[in-house]
């Protein structure tokens, strides 16, 4: 049986990514000014500001996505010539929809967590969670969540900023120390990925206790 | 040992210390008039000090403050509640837009939970003058005869509802999640839930307490201004097809459509459970529920709708209430106990559609 599991007793904020996503903004709707004239040249030089603005943005959430280690768990592990490597064709995509996982192994004290072998699936005492797609897709990732649902989620810890608990291993007690421009570059960011499709499973509850018989 | 719980915002010693301030001496609630909290100051350490009693006592209520009682309640693991609130003098709630009041600065609400004949927590929220709202909550500690401020990140564990099943204070960052999904965070003070003309199958429905504000009371008292003619001579009613459809509407508005309504931060998900004083607002929930795609998945299922007419069991509104797995219940918060007439109304609504 290929195995699926690995089981662990660390967890390391280090590892873990982000749930978030980002929504794209429209331009404003002003009609251009006639070429060659100076208001046309005020307004190319503002609107020139504007993109390099928004690239410094995206680059400063690049940046902070990679130093958190939000693909550690977001992107999916496949096995390379020296060993796990993420698989950056599913880049922050999360656990892999075809991916069917067989119930995770019984934790044995003092043995608390497993986790799949593409690292985007996590079993513990919370049941069993799946890292989520943070790629902009509309359907299945965060393309339909605002900046304010990311940034409320991160500090909230809840789905969409007012719903269910976001489940460990997302590190929120440490995310949630990220200051408002930061989360809004880290939204910028991921708001320039790819776009991919993968329905990521829903969260799944804890066995229940066995009940000894005697 | 890693929990959901370890996931729960707790406050660090220090926080807790300025939250909780020094303690106050009996005299001095004894002696307080009656306490109107400084705005934008400390909020209160003590629930005798926000005003809602009458000096030196944690029973008698102070006049001005006036009870009520909503007609469709929130379900919060079978607590009691009691709610008042109080309108600073002289002022009036501006009901110009009726589904969402405006109340003047200085107004207060609270509400009070009680487990096993025992108050067990007082829920404080403010208007200040800057328009914002501002939310404490007071945990009863029987020795001191008083209720003390909870830490800004709630309070778990402070009574036990069931075998292994504790009840928590709510963080204020949950507080806001309930109450910031819409454009007032007053949710149960509104023209349907004061209606004097109640549910008679509303789970949980409370008989309207003596003296208690209702809608009638408050226009007759001029506590209300600008309430559109057409609505003033009206009694508000949802307008559903059958008693059953009529108690579930009722109940989806008390109990999600803080969350789920038009206008608020979900309003993408096009999922509307509000009712209030629009006629639509039956069909409108009916529409945004029936045979609609769910973005949750049932166990099992490759994909899900929210509400299946006529199976509940496929439904993943109906499978969400009866689950208390905290990734999947649906309040998400603030309830750790199936409601379960809910969930049999919502089961016979489902089934009759």
């Amino acid at each position: 049986m290929k195995r699926h599991w690995v089981t662990t007793v660390v967890l390391s904020s280090a590892l873990f990514g982000l749930t978030a996503w980002f929504a794209s903004r429209s331009a404003t709707g002003a009609p251009p000014a006639p070429a060659g004239s100076s208001e046309a040249n005020v307004s190319v030089s503002t609107a020139a500001k504007g993109v390099d603005a928004r690239r410094a943005m995206i680059a400063r959430g690049e940046h902070l996505v990679l130093s958190s280690g939000c693909n550690d768990c977001h992107t999916p592990l496949k096995m390379g010539k020296n060993g796990p490597e993420p698989d950056m064709t599913r880049m922050l995509s999360g656990h892999p929809e075809a991916m069917k996982l067989p119930p995770p192994p019984a934790a044995t004290m003092p043995w608390l967590v497993a986790a799949a072998v593409t690292n985007t699936a996590w079993a513990g005492p919370w049941g069993v969670s799946f890292t989520a797609n943070l790629t902009p897709d509309l359907e299945t990732g965060l393309g339909g969540w605002s900046e304010a649902e990311f940034a409320q989620a991160i500090k909230s810890g809840r789905h969409r900023g007012r719903g269910r608990p976001v489940l460990p291993p997302m590190p929120i007690p440490a995310y949630r120390n990220f200051t408002d421009d930061e989360l809004a570059a880290i939204f910028a960011y991921l708001g320039s990925v790819p776009a991919l499709k993968n329905r990521v499973p829903e969260p799944l509850p804890p066995a229940p206790p066995k009940v000894a018989h005697g | 040992m890693l929990a959901l719980a370890a996931l729960l915002t707790h406050p660090a010693p220090a926080q807790l210390a300025r939250e909780t301030g020094p303690k106050c001496a009996s005299s001095a609630v004894a002696t307080a008039p009656v306490a109107r909290p400084a705005e934008h100051g400390p909020l209160p350490t003590l629930l005798s000090q926000t005003g809602l009693y009458r000096p030196g006592s944690t029973t008698e209520i102070a006049p001005e403050n006036r009870l009520y009682s909503p007609q469709y309640p929130l379900w919060s693991d079978a607590a009691v509640k009691r709610r008042w609130i109080g309108l600073p003098p002289r002022t009036q709630i501006d009901a110009s837009n009726p589904e969402e009041w405006q109340f003047p600065s200085g107004t207060r609400f609270w509400k009070e939970f009680s487990f096993a004949g025992a108050r067990v927590e007082t829920r404080y929220l403010e208007r200040l003058s800057d328009g914002t709202y501002r939310y404490a909550s007071y945990v009863w500690d029987p020795a001191l005869g008083d209720a003390r401020l909870a830490p800004e990140g709630g309070l778990p564990g402070v009574s036990e509802l069931a075998p292994n099943v504790q009840h928590d204070v709510p963080s204020r960052e949950d507080c806001r999640v309930c109450h910031e999904g819409r454009s007032t965070p007053v949710l149960g003070f509104r023209a349907l839930q004061l209606s004097t003309e109640r549910d008679p199958l509303a789970p949980h429905r409370e008989a309207i307490p003596s003296g208690s504000l209702t809608l009638e009371v408050l226009m007759s008292q001029g506590l209300l201004t600008n309430f559109p003619r057409e609505w003033a001579s009206r009694t508000p009613r949802i307008d559903a097809p059958s008693a059953t459809a009529r108690a579930a509407a009722g109940y989806l508005f008390a109990n999600c459509a803080h969350c789920h309504n038009a206008r608020g931060p979900l309003a993408t998900l096009d999922l509307d459970l509000d009712q209030e004083l629009i006629p639509t607002g039956y069909s409108t929930m009916l529409a945004t529920v029936a045979g609609r795609a769910s973005s949750y998945r049932l166990p099992g299922a490759d994909s899900s709708q929210r509400v299946v007419p006529g199976r509940p069991q496929e439904s993943a509104l109906w499978f969400r209430m009866q689950s208390r797995f905290p990734a999947a219940q649906m309040p998400p918060l603030g309830t750790k106990i199936v409601d379960r007439d809910a969930v049999r109304l919502l089961d016979r609504f489902i089934r009759q559609m």
